[in-house]
């Protein structure tokens, strides 16, 4: 294992929170590291910006390529930037340095390394929403968002027969990006709830006064006109035997089969929260959202010291927040390492207060809207609940019938939430089943513990790490406890 | 008796089949009280568990899951004699809830390794043996410093750095996640009274009931054992017992499902009947910091079994867990009856997956009879006020 | 099955990658990541479970789902959709746990 690296401020993310904030952090003076999942910048949603083989930009569209100006003003900042590099591990560091400050874990092909840094900001985004319906497990199932990336990435599309199914703006802005590329659409089932319209009007207004107005529209309308679409589909299942055969659906009362090869969830996207939950920070329920979030203030401090959360990873906000919100977290990074005052950091905050106001506008309309339904959601019966440990719906409604009380007794009985995923799968649906069982908030049910290595590492690598004497004795007990 | 109006959070999640007064109830659904709990019903009718909600200091969510007889007893030979008959009584619990639930508690017992990594290690262990079993009235039982060639034919790849281990014919391991699963499935069905999400408050004594004051209301029973771990300090107070622990961290790394190849256990390291590795463990006194997660023991953890076993050094972790053990002054188990409320017993061991055949088997009928026999005597309280005396 | 657009042919042909899938020799481009060639290569799932020995093929494409596990060049339990195609890579399906290697 090669030496500790030392930095101020440690940017776990490279989508567009965690690069405004390295970029903005290294500009005022502050040593700043970001530490990337994937081989090059840009997170998921400006994915493979700097490497897609997609160069027409009308393919991917201009909301993508605006990832490019984020990505060259990050590489000019004096921001260091390793990718491929996936941490798992964060801890305060003991009693040598009385400074404080954190001791972070993560793997490079392979290889553990270790880095010191006194403030984090993570800027984890956000991840698709478990989508729990009969037959989601079988090949040839996979969401908008995989598709997405593998098309961004690769320029790789489905050839056959695909179905999108699901409810929210990225089901209907990936079925225009393939229109457009010339794939064919067989439906798009639309799962968007009746109660979401009610809901969401009252939010109406800030939509109307929102940039993502006329685009939205423009863009419906145009898939629309080319796909067939299906709406009020209130059930759904994906069959076949070793691999997707056909999707099942139920229309205004009315069954149907489809038959197709490849099925595209999606149902909106949460908080990718594992990084946070294993370092404990705390986690609020959002009744409008339907998921976890991180609880932070204005200026994304979570209730860990020194702990900043800027993006999705905190509440889903979307890519143009994320960007001030990343720079919104940096500016209060700064002040905590003696860069800047307040009365500064609020200064230079403004601008992007009002940018940040500007890009939430209309936001919460159609996160009212999209809300998915409940039965999409809290699933019953056979339908596979944690995908890695093959659990289902029926026996976590069995063992909360046995007593469980919560997840954490639930990963103790049935062993959901212990596979390599470490319940991003599962975690929401696990909680909303045991609410729903329980006739209580998903709130007082509770959530996972999670504690590290929040993505597997191999064993040998976990050894190469530095010990200690004290490590040595709490392990290597020569006077041996009885 | 009466039920507080149940709001949201605290609404119980089901409700109870002995609403009068119990023959016997347990404060604690761990390891130690749940099998006590077990124990009792197979005698009594009319029996409840009372435990706390769903993050809790759970010391049996970390338990690696030995059923372990070598090392036990330095300095205590009754603590040794006390192991030996629970290893003895393992199948029989097993047999019953199998029986009962149908669930395989993945009971093995084909012996165990204690492995050597040192010179240092070698001649200490065997040291440390033989005065264990040469301490007057210690239990007898057949051990052996394997070689390195003997412990290559039990142990396939075992690593070029591991000089020897002590096996034993008598240690054995089971999967405490089933424990816990087969134990609480057994309370549905015998309809013992399992109730989570009640911390006890006040413990009172009136007219030979005791009188659990719960956020649920006052839960009567004529006997009560306290088997929740660190809070039987607190508790204990209240029925006059006084009941040193304290809390001992412990970590264990995870390792993902592989094929089967390691069918004896090391104490440091063992493959389940489903595939994955446990690595353990740590003794550390860390105060109550069960969430933390300390790097450099999760290294050297990794470190002893990557030389006991090279081979795993490609196999993926897959979590860590750390756990507070509660751990007695002198680290042996504290069985005691209160002279001054009787009917109140408190257990409480830091093996619980060990033990659990004697907390079922022996200490149950024990606390039916209504006093524990002369012979448990070295496990009261009272030896450390010996101690501190001499 | 799933098939490159036109732009994304074009970039393989300029910097090509050449590895076998399941014993077979695939063209892809340098970029790819394992998931996104053996999709392209008309492969569709890439493993059995553990638990349940059930196939299974890539679900999130972004490293967290983490059942897009293949065995790369002998080493199970690699995330395709993290790994990058290298060239003479060999691919392979995995079932069940993983060998131990003794």
């Amino acid at each position: 294992m090669t030496g500790i690296t030392q930095c101020d401020l440690l940017v776990v993310g490279a989508g567009p929170a965690g690069l405004a904030a390295a970029t903005l952090a290294a500009r005022h003076g502050v040593d700043t590291m970001l530490l990337d999942e994937q081989p090059s910048p840009g997170g998921q949603i400006y994915r493979a910006i700097t490497t897609t083989p997609l160069q027409n930009r009308d393919t991917l569209g201009k909301d993508y390529w605006h990832g490019e100006a984020l990505v060259k003003a990050f590489r000019r900042s004096h921001a260091r930037y390793e990718p491929g590099a996936t941490v798992w591990a964060v801890s305060r560091m003991t009693a040598q340095d009385p400074e404080g400050g954190f001791e972070v874990a993560y793997s490079v092909a392979g290889e553990a390394r270790m880095l010191q840094a006194r403030n984090i900001i993570l800027a984890t985004g956000a991840q698709e929403r478990p989508f729990p319906i009969p037959g989601w497990t079988l090949p040839g199932v996979m969401t908008v968002g995989a598709a997405q990336t593998m098309f961004k990435t690769t320029g790789i599309v489905p050839g056959k027969r695909t179905v999108l199914a699901g409810c929210g703006p990225l089901l209907y802005l990936v079925a225009w990006q393939y229109m457009k590329a010339g794939v064919k659409i067989e439906a798009l089932l639309d799962t968007t709830g009746a109660g979401g319209l009610t809901q969401a009007l009252p939010h109406v207004w800030g939509f109307l006064r929102s940039p993502y107005l006329a685009k939205g529209l423009k863009l419906v309308h145009e898939v629309r006109a080319k796909a067939r679409i299906i709406r009020g589909i209130t059930a759904l299942e994906a069959v076949g035997t070793g691999r997707l055969d056909h999707v099942l659906y139920t229309a205004d009362g009315k069954s149907a089969e489809l038959p197709c090869d490849q099925l595209l969830l999606h149902q909106g996207v949460i908080p990718n929260i594992n990084l946070s939950q294993a370092l404990g920070v705390e986690l609020r329920w959002s009744e409008t959202m339907l998921c976890w979030e991180p609880a932070v203030d204005d200026w994304g401090n979570t209730s860990v010291a020194e702990v900043g959360i800027a993006g999705d990873g905190a509440s889903i906000t979307g890519a143009l927040a994320a960007e001030h919100l990343g720079r919104l977290v940096a500016l209060e990074a700064c002040r905590q390492l003696g860069k800047l005052d307040q009365p500064t950091r609020d200064r230079e905050g403004e601008t992007h207060r009002k940018a940040l106001a500007r890009a939430v506008l209309g936001r919460d309309f159609f996160d009212r809207l999209y809300l998915p339904p409940e039965q999409f959601r809290i699933p019953v019966g056979d339908t596979i609940v944690c995908r890695c440990e093959e659990v289902t719906a029926a026996q976590v409604r069995e063992t909360v019938k046995l007593g469980c009380p919560g997840p954490n007794q639930m990963k103790s009985f049935l062993r959901c939430g212990m596979g390599p995923c470490q319940g991003r799968f599962c975690n929401t649906t696990v909680t909303e089943i045991i609410a729903q069982e329980r006739g209580l908030s998903p709130q007082e049910v509770g959530h996972y513990r999670l504690r590290f290595p929040t993505k597997p590492l191999t064993l040998g690598e976990l050894a190469s790490l530095p010990q200690t004497e004290d490590s040595k004795k709490a392990v290597i007990r020569l006077k041996k406890q009885p | 008796m009466s039920d507080s109006s149940s709001s949201g959070a605290l609404a119980p999640p089901r409700p109870r089949h002995h609403r009068g007064v119990y023959d016997a109830l347990v404060i604690g659904g761990g390891l130690v009280g749940s099998a006590v709990a077990f124990g009792l019903r197979q005698q009594l009718d009319n029996v409840a568990v009372l435990d706390e909600g769903d993050v809790a200091f759970r010391a049996s969510r970390g338990n690696f899951g030995l059923v372990w007889v070598q090392s036990k007893g330095m300095g205590m030979p009754a603590y040794g004699h006390w192991t030996m008959s629970s290893q003895q009584l393992w199948p029989r619990l097993a047999a019953l809830l199998h029986e009962l639930t149908g669930l395989d508690v993945g009971l093995e017992q084909r012996g165990g390794l204690h492995p050597v990594l040192t010179e240092e290690e070698y001649e200490h262990r065997i040291q440390f043996m033989t005065e264990l079993l040469a301490q007057p009235g210690m239990v007898q039982y057949e051990w052996k410093m394997l070689d390195r060639k003997e412990l290559a034919d039990l142990v396939p790849g075992i690593g070029p750095e591991v000089l020897g281990a002590t096996w034993t014919a008598v240690d054995g391991v089971a999967n405490p996640l089933k424990m816990l699963r087969a134990l609480h499935t057994a309370f549905d069905r015998q309809r013992v009274d399992y109730l989570p999400l009640h911390p006890v408050g006040d413990i009172a004594l009136r007219n030979g009931v005791f009188e659990m004051s719960t956020p649920h209301g006052k839960i009567q029973s004529r006997k009560v054992v306290l088997a929740s771990g660190l809070s039987n300090q607190a508790l204990g107070k209240q029925v006059g017992l006084e009941v040193p622990v304290r809390p001992q961290r412990g970590q264990i790394v995870v390792l993902e499902r592989t094929q089967r190849i390691l069918h004896t256990p090391f104490s440091t390291l063992r493959q389940t009947d489903e595939g994955s590795w446990l690595i353990g463990d740590s003794q550390e006194e860390a105060g109550y910091a069960d969430g933390v997660v300390g790097l450099p023991v999760l290294a050297t953890l990794a470190d002893r079994a990557v030389r006991t076993m090279p081979a795993l050094r490609e196999v993926r972790v897959v979590r860590s867990w750390s756990a507070l053990r509660v751990m007695s002054r002198d680290g042996f188990p504290i069985y005691e009856q209160s002279a001054t409320h009787p009917g109140a017993f408190v257990a409480t061991c830091h093996s619980g997956v060990t033990l659990a055949a004697a907390h079922a088997l022996r200490i149950a009928p024990m606390v039916v009879d209504g006093a524990l026999p002369v012979d448990m005597a070295p496990f009261s309280t009272r030896r450390f006020h010996v101690q501190e005396a001499a | 099955m799933f098939k490159r657009l036109p732009e994304a042919q074009q970039a393989m042909r300029q910097h090509p990658v050449a590895v076998t899938i399941n014993g077979k020799a695939v063209q892809c481009r340098e970029g790819d990541t394992v998931s996104a060639a053996m999709f392209a290569a008309g492969v569709v799932d890439c493993r059995d479970t553990v638990v349940g020995g059930v196939p299974r093929g890539p679900y999130c494409m972004m490293g967290i789902c983490y059942d897009c596990l293949v065995t790369i060049d002998g080493q199970p339990n690699q995330q395709g959709c993290m790994t990058l195609v290298r060239e003479g890579m060999n691919i392979e399906r995995q079932g069940g746990a993983r060998q131990v290697r003794t």
